[in-house]
């Protein structure tokens, strides 16, 4: 078993030494200055196997046991992205930014419109542009990591996206991210993100992923947010994804006094996929929402890991997670919630509930609460079972179809967590995408040019 | 308000175990250590037959390439298992046939502990098997059991006398290499209890033993097998207190419960060890395993546990739900205080049909204690119609302690509802209010409160346990509490 780790981990290594040269001339000073140290905790941790606690449901290993083509010189797109894709979300204007394969699209056209002081930009560029930025923030919360594959992104990424909303300022349209993978060889892309939200600023930010050639992949992404006092922040996942990714999204939140950070996961269409959400509540009465629904067939595999740190008092946090399992697929759900010493008034809830709909489907769930402190109100509740039988007599009763009955009920299940979507247009978008899912009708966003 | 509460917790937290006493009873040991030989010599000593001498020295192998589980939420200080005598026995093992042979010494323990021996054998029907150190000493009510074809009696006893059984059921449900504690048992159990209920009978007193770790620097290695055969009914009762010691010390028991077609047994559990004293110095390390296995159709195990003792708990008592339309419960209350550490649950395997299970799991913390609730509820490919609802609430008293949850749930089987719900808080002022509103003072609305929250297990306890188990938990939480 040993030398399996070994050679796989080893592999990748020496990837790294191949390409150190290429690797480090694309990003600025600060960002290169942190691989060594990830490189130490990346050999050390390696990559994570079903023998973690935190893994138990996953492992990561076979995904990443495969030779897979790494884009560590960016392929110029062709297509004029901003030409075939045409997102359909209607009254819905965003400012439309899109990445490719990790890299971020060179004719991104984003000046237009956005609020002044606003960065929207490479991820390499802005590590070159904003050193003081960078010095303060990148890899600060992602440096502690437990999970080898973090620190295998920080000593890979090259590219990824940079946002950056100054002091006061209110970002009115959401900031949509169209994260792409195209590519003729089988690919392992390492995207990275960096979202600072100061002090009393807003924003929205949508990201949408989105295959295109049915190879396999392996997508390792890391995104850090930080947001300063009263800042308040959203980002929607929607995760539609052919069968043969694999996808390891770790999303580190860190919040500052009276910030507000909204979290909502979707996944309608996936291969494996592995979404961390790592939240620090630092400071008081900072509230952090996290929300996530899964709609899973044939061999799928999605596992959702939270951790919610409420360090100091007076913070917020609310979870709720919901799963439609079909055919052989397997979910996973694991909410970790620590509360430490001195965090008194915590308010934590928890909730994950989930459908099964055959017999292959299997469901794992592990609700975790540490408590270290007695001021508290905490609680976390799981369910699994099935469509209440009742309720769909009731329907049929009304001359409704076996199968409209069954759709209505599993989209009234998810419905919760869509409520959750703070912006109405997005959320009539959304809530118009699963109900197609759950029709069997999506394959890919409809309306997205690129996909058909 | 505040600093009331402040002071009464700390009267809480301050109070010393009641039941720190050593009674002087000359113990014959094997001096320290474990080797094959030692493992030998305990089976010679027992004068066990072949077949469990070299159960026992697979086992030992077993161990000895196994390594201390370090999963659980507990800081574990390093044992040294060579620093163990894993034999010891009262010195005058007489077979005594009345109570008057009886060491008086002996007899003062018992009356300590609030058991009174004689005043049970006439008044409460309780048979009681009195461990003392690992050797069955005295056996009451066998005579009336043994009318109906019952067998209670000590382990080596029943190895002697019932090789068949004990052959046939151990470890058919704990296997040696279980895990570590389970093989170390496996190795070295001194003693324990035997229980047998034949077919259709229904066991007419509750069968109750008390164990209690007495010589210096023993490890205790219970065994406890009760088999409760087609259509029979048995309600097993087991006590633990444990005399003060400055040096913590080892328990390592396995408790295998089978029952048959419609058989119920219902197992009640009161552990009251040396939890050590204010410093976190001293107390029990309690590592158990505790597994039923409802084989037959519509049979039924109940646990329920009372914890309020040992420094260190790990501890999970489960049951395999292979029958159709089998049914197991856990309810139990977990205290800690001072520096104990509990890591403790349950575990529901659901293999058969319409296998119903329910778990009610009550945690306080108070001190710098840690309590953890661990529970897996599994539900099997095959598993129709399986049903569980769970349930475990902390209640945390102090700002220096901690409350944890961990449950795992793995359903297999798209018929299956699970359910599980938790929750953690501490007493509510709104509740204290209240209760001074009505005049009580804030001391006794605390106790109030608190055994209203446990209430829910207390309830299922035997009577017996119930009077005892609320003793207790006054003991352990409220101090001077009313």
């Amino acid at each position: 078993m040993d030398t399996i780790t070994q050679t796989l981990e080893q592999a990748y290594l020496s990837r790294y030494n191949d390409n150190a040269e290429l690797i480090n001339a694309s990003c600025g000073a600060t960002m290169n200055s942190h691989r060594e140290a990830a490189r130490e905790k990346f050999e050390a941790l390696g990559i994570p196997t079903k023998a973690l606690e935190d893994f138990l449901y996953t492992d990561m290993q076979p995904f990443f046991n495969h030779d897979y083509h790494i884009d560590f010189k960016r392929t110029p797109e062709k297509t004029d992205l901003y030409q075939v894709f045409k997102c359909d979300v209607p009254n819905l204007n965003s400012h439309l930014v899109f990445t490719v394969n990790g890299w971020f699209y060179e004719k991104n056209l984003l000046k237009q419109g956005l609020p002044e002081g606003v960065i929207i930009e490479s991820l390499a560029e802005a590590s070159k542009n904003h050193p003081e930025l960078f010095e303060k923030y990148y890899n600060q919360q992602a440096k502690e990591s437990e999970d080898g594959t973090v620190h295998l992104n920080t000593l890979l990424a090259q590219d990824g996206l940079f946002i950056y909303v100054p002091k006061n300022v209110v970002v009115e349209q959401p900031i949509q991210i169209i994260n792409i993978l195209n590519s003729q060889d089988e690919l392992m892309s390492n995207q990275r993100g960096l979202f600072i939200i100061e002090e009393n600023a807003q924003a929205k930010v949508l990201v949408c992923d989105h295959t295109e050639t049915h190879n396999h992949y392996v997508s390792n992404h890391v995104r850090e947010i930080f947001a300063a006092e009263s800042a308040v922040f959203d980002y929607y996942l929607i995760e539609n994804q052919h069968n043969r990714v694999k996808q390891i999204i770790s999303t580190f939140i860190d919040q500052e006094a009276k910030s507000n950070v909204l979290g909502n996961i979707i996944t309608l269409h996936n291969g494996v996929t592995r979404n961390n959400s790592y939240v620090k509540l630092s400071g008081e009465h900072a509230e952090a929402h996290l929300y996530g629904m899964a709609l899973t067939d044939k061999d799928q595999h999605i596992d959702n890991f939270s951790f919610i740190d409420h360090a100091v008092k007076n913070c917020t946090s609310t979870e709720l997670f919901k799963y439609v399992l079909d055919d052989n697929s397997v979910g996973a759900f694991r909410g970790r919630i620590l509360v430490r010493e001195g965090a008194t008034k915590t308010m934590a809830y928890q909730t994950n509930r989930n459908i099964l709909m055959t017999n292959d489907a299997k469901m794992y769930t592990k609700p975790q609460l540490e408590i270290y402190n007695d001021d508290v109100k905490c609680s976390h509740g799981a369910t699994t079972g099935q469509i209440d039988e009742d309720a769909l007599f009731y329907l049929r009763a009304r001359g409704i179809s076996e199968s409209e009955a069954r759709i209505l009920l599993m989209f009234a299940f998810c419905d919760d967590v869509l409520e959750n979507i703070r912006l109405e247009s997005l959320r009539e978008r959304i809530k118009e995408l699963v109900e197609k899912r759950f029709r069997g009708e999506l394959s890919k966003c409809a309306g997205c040019a690129i996909c058909n | 308000m505040a600093s009331e509460q402040d002071k009464l917790l700390n009267d809480i937290t301050e109070k010393e175990y009641e039941f720190g006493f050593t009674s002087e009873i000359e113990a014959e040991d094997i001096g320290k250590g474990l080797n094959e030989d030692i493992v030998r010599i305990i089976s010679a000593k027992k004068n066990e037959p072949e077949w469990l001498l070299e159960y026992r020295l697979d086992a030992y192998r077993k161990w000895v390439n196994m390594k201390t589980p370090e999963w659980a939420h507990l800081k574990l200080p390093k044992i040294d298992y060579q620093d163990i005598i894993y034999y010891s026995a009262p010195k005058r093992k007489a077979q005594y046939e009345s109570l008057d042979e009886v060491d008086p010494e002996l007899l003062e323990t018992f009356e300590k502990l609030g058991i009174p021996l004689q005043e049970q054998k006439q008044l409460a029907g309780v048979a009681v098997d009195a461990v003392l150190d690992s050797v069955s000493v005295k056996t009451t009510y066998k005579e009336t059991l043994a009318e109906m074809g019952v067998i209670f009696c000590s382990f080596s006893e029943a190895v002697q006398e019932h090789p068949d059984l004990v052959k046939k059921y151990l470890g058919s449900v704990v296997p040696t290499n279980d895990n570590y504690f389970a093989a170390l048992n496996s190795a070295v159990f001194s003693d324990g209890s035997f229980v047998y209920i034949p077919k259709g009978v229904r066991c007419p007193m509750e069968l109750s033993t008390y164990f209690r770790i007495n010589a210096m620097n023993t490890g205790q290695f219970e065994r406890t097998l009760v088999i409760a055969d087609d259509d029979s009914y048995v309600s097993y009762l087991e006590g633990c207190t444990a005399p003060m010691r400055d040096e913590n010390q080892l328990h390592a028991a396995i408790v295998e419960l089978i029952a048959m077609d419609n058989a119920e047994i219902k197992y009640s559990t009161v552990q009251n060890w040396y939890p050590g004293n204010k410093k976190g110095e001293g107390g029990i390390y309690n590592f158990v395993t505790k597994r039923g296995f409802c084989k037959g159709e519509g049979s039924k195990i109940s646990w329920t546990q009372v914890e309020t003792g040992s420094a260190i708990t790990w501890k999970y008592p489960s049951t395999i739900l292979k029958g159709d339309n089998s049914i197991s419960e856990f309810y139990s209350v977990a205290v800690t205080n001072n520096y104990q550490q509990a890591d403790t649950g349950t575990k529901m395997i659901h293999l058969g049909k319409n296998t119903k299970s329910t778990i009610i799991s009550k945690g306080i913390s108070a001190g710098k204690s840690h309590n953890s609730y661990r529970g897996l509820v599994r539900v099997g490919k095959r598993a129709e119609n399986a049903r569980n609802f769970s349930q475990c609430d902390s209640l945390l008293l102090g700002d220096t302690c901690g409350a944890h949850t961990f449950p795992y749930i793995d359903v297999k089987n798209n018929s299956a509802v699970v359910e599980h719900e938790a929750t953690t808080s501490k007493i509510s002022e709104d509740q204290i209010f209240y209760c001074n509103q009505r005049g009580l003072d804030t001391e006794a609305a605390i106790g109030l409160i608190v055994n209203g929250y446990a209430k829910e297990v207390l309830n299922k306890l035997p009577m017996e346990f119930a009077v005892e188990a609320q003793k207790l938990l006054a003991i352990t939480l409220e101090g001077s509490v009313g």
